[in-house]
């Protein structure tokens, strides 16, 4: 298990990204991202360059989004002695960027799970306002188990609405699952068939992006760190030619192939976690005053072992270097 | 665990038997016939503990695990060994299982049960 999974960092940029100023992309302003999550190029998605190359450069309208994950609203512990404030400074970061993203989307685990229903609705509240400071009003949203597994998802839905949705956008077809509204992490046959119908309206060739919480292979069982059914969603997903999953979960930076399909994971905004089956528990690695907000949000360039070498993902310096 | 005391007292009688047969020529019939018994170990769950966290095994020796739970539903899951249950309040659950293999290797409660999940979890000691 995991010998094609890599907690490696590849700082190689030989991949296409386009510098051009007059197509609104700047490498070196997205490598000067102080912040969290990652910055993904839609030009470094499965198959992008594939439709760059058909349509022709004007026909390609890049774009960029970003990935937040695991926040964990509420949670209180010394493995973040700044839980009441790493949040706001990832919207901080977010909001000075450069460059303006189209979209952001949050992985789940927004809150910190509590067994007090009254207590998770205020969670949630709250993580709501704090949000409703991005400037990118264009935000989607998906729970973790946290938010989610105690409920069956009702108070995320109240608060985010649908759990499992689709949208387009500018050549790319988003797929948002929920494997965490099952208390037993399953993604269940009724979502399943749902998955499969969309899947059938896109051509093979379509390029498609999957945001889901928990990842959908087992990545480390023994810490829970897999989708009980997520075997069949990648099954679903295997015909399709350009496929990539982006999660969150796990706490850190992870990058796996199933087949052809690449699986990339953020990092949290509260408390990294250890590489998987790296010591006997998954408990959080201890805060650093000398490295305040290591391991959160910080992620970095990760070409793609494929033959056209333009997939890569970009991402961000660590919380602690934000301006706010 | 007073029946897996009876199991052993069994299983001494019966290899005494059988190496008495193996004795007077039917080697063959006595190694089909010696496979160990199974060992009954019962688990329980709650909020957010098994009991017993460490479950002591034998490598080859076939286990059946009797399920159940204090309180809401559980999961037991040993990905090493390929099985997991659910654990119900209420209801026993029998998980058999033959340890190929000896170490440590973690079980965990996979269905998630409340603030204290993610560190609801065991060891089996395979011997």
């Amino acid at each position: 298990m995991g010998n094609d999974s890599s907690n490696d960092t590849n700082n190689d940029m030989n991949n296409g990204i386009n510098n051009d100023p007059g197509n609104g992309v700047d490498r070196r302003g997205f490598l000067r991202l102080a912040g969290l999550g990652g910055v993904i190029f839609a030009s470094g998605l499965s198959g992008w360059a594939a439709a760059a190359d058909s349509m022709g450069v004007a026909g390609a309208e890049d774009f960029f989004f970003v990935q937040l994950s695991d926040s964990h609203w509420g949670f209180e512990g010394d493995v973040n002695p700044d839980a009441k404030g790493t949040l706001q400074k990832a919207v901080a970061t977010v909001n000075s960027l450069e460059q303006v993203p189209d979209f952001i989307v949050f992985t789940g685990d927004l809150t910190h799970t509590t067994d007090d229903p009254r207590e998770r609705r205020q969670r949630l509240a709250q993580f709501r306002d704090i949000v409703a400071a991005l400037k990118v009003k264009t935000v989607y949203y998906m729970p973790g188990e946290h938010d989610a597994a105690l409920d069956n998802g009702k108070a995320y839905q109240e608060f985010f609405g649908k759990t499992h949705y689709t949208f387009d956008h500018k050549g790319v077809h988003f797929i948002v699952l929920d494997n965490v509204s099952d208390p037993a992490a399953r993604i269940g046959d009724e979502q399943l068939a749902w998955l499969a119908a969309d899947l059938k309206q896109q051509p093979a060739d379509a390029r498609i992006v999957v945001f889901t919480h928990r990842p959908l292979f087992d990545l480390y069982p023994q810490w829970d760190w897999a989708t009980r059914d997520g075997a069949k969603a990648v099954e679903l997903l295997m015909p399709y030619s350009n496929v990539t999953v982006f999660y969150g979960h796990i706490h850190q930076e992870n990058h796996h192939m199933t087949g052809h399909i690449a699986h990339h994971s953020a990092k949290s905004l509260i408390f990294p976690l250890p590489a998987p089956g790296s010591q006997p528990k998954r408990t959080p690695l201890a805060w650093d005053a000398a490295h305040p907000y290591q391991g959160l949000g910080v992620r970095t360039v990760k070409p793609e072992p494929r033959p056209r070498n333009t997939e890569y993902t970009l991402n961000e310096l660590a919380v602690g270097a934000a301006k706010s | 665990m007073s029946v897996n005391t009876n199991d052993k007292k069994v299983d001494a009688k019966r290899r005494l038997l059988l190496a008495g047969c193996a004795a007077g020529g039917l080697g063959v019939m006595a190694i089909a016939v010696a496979q160990p018994k199974d060992r009954v170990i019962k688990v329980t769950a709650k909020r957010f503990d098994f009991s017993p966290s460490v479950i002591p095994l034998k490598r080859g020796v076939p286990v059946t695990l009797e399920l159940t739970s204090l309180d809401i539903p559980m999961g037991f899951n040993a990905p090493d060994f390929g099985v997991r249950a659910d654990m119900l309040p209420g209801k026993v659950t029998k998980l058999r299982f033959i340890p190929d293999k000896t170490g440590e290797f973690t079980f965990y409660c996979d269905i998630f049960c409340g603030s204290g999940h993610e560190s609801m979890s065991g060891s089996l000691v395979v011997t």
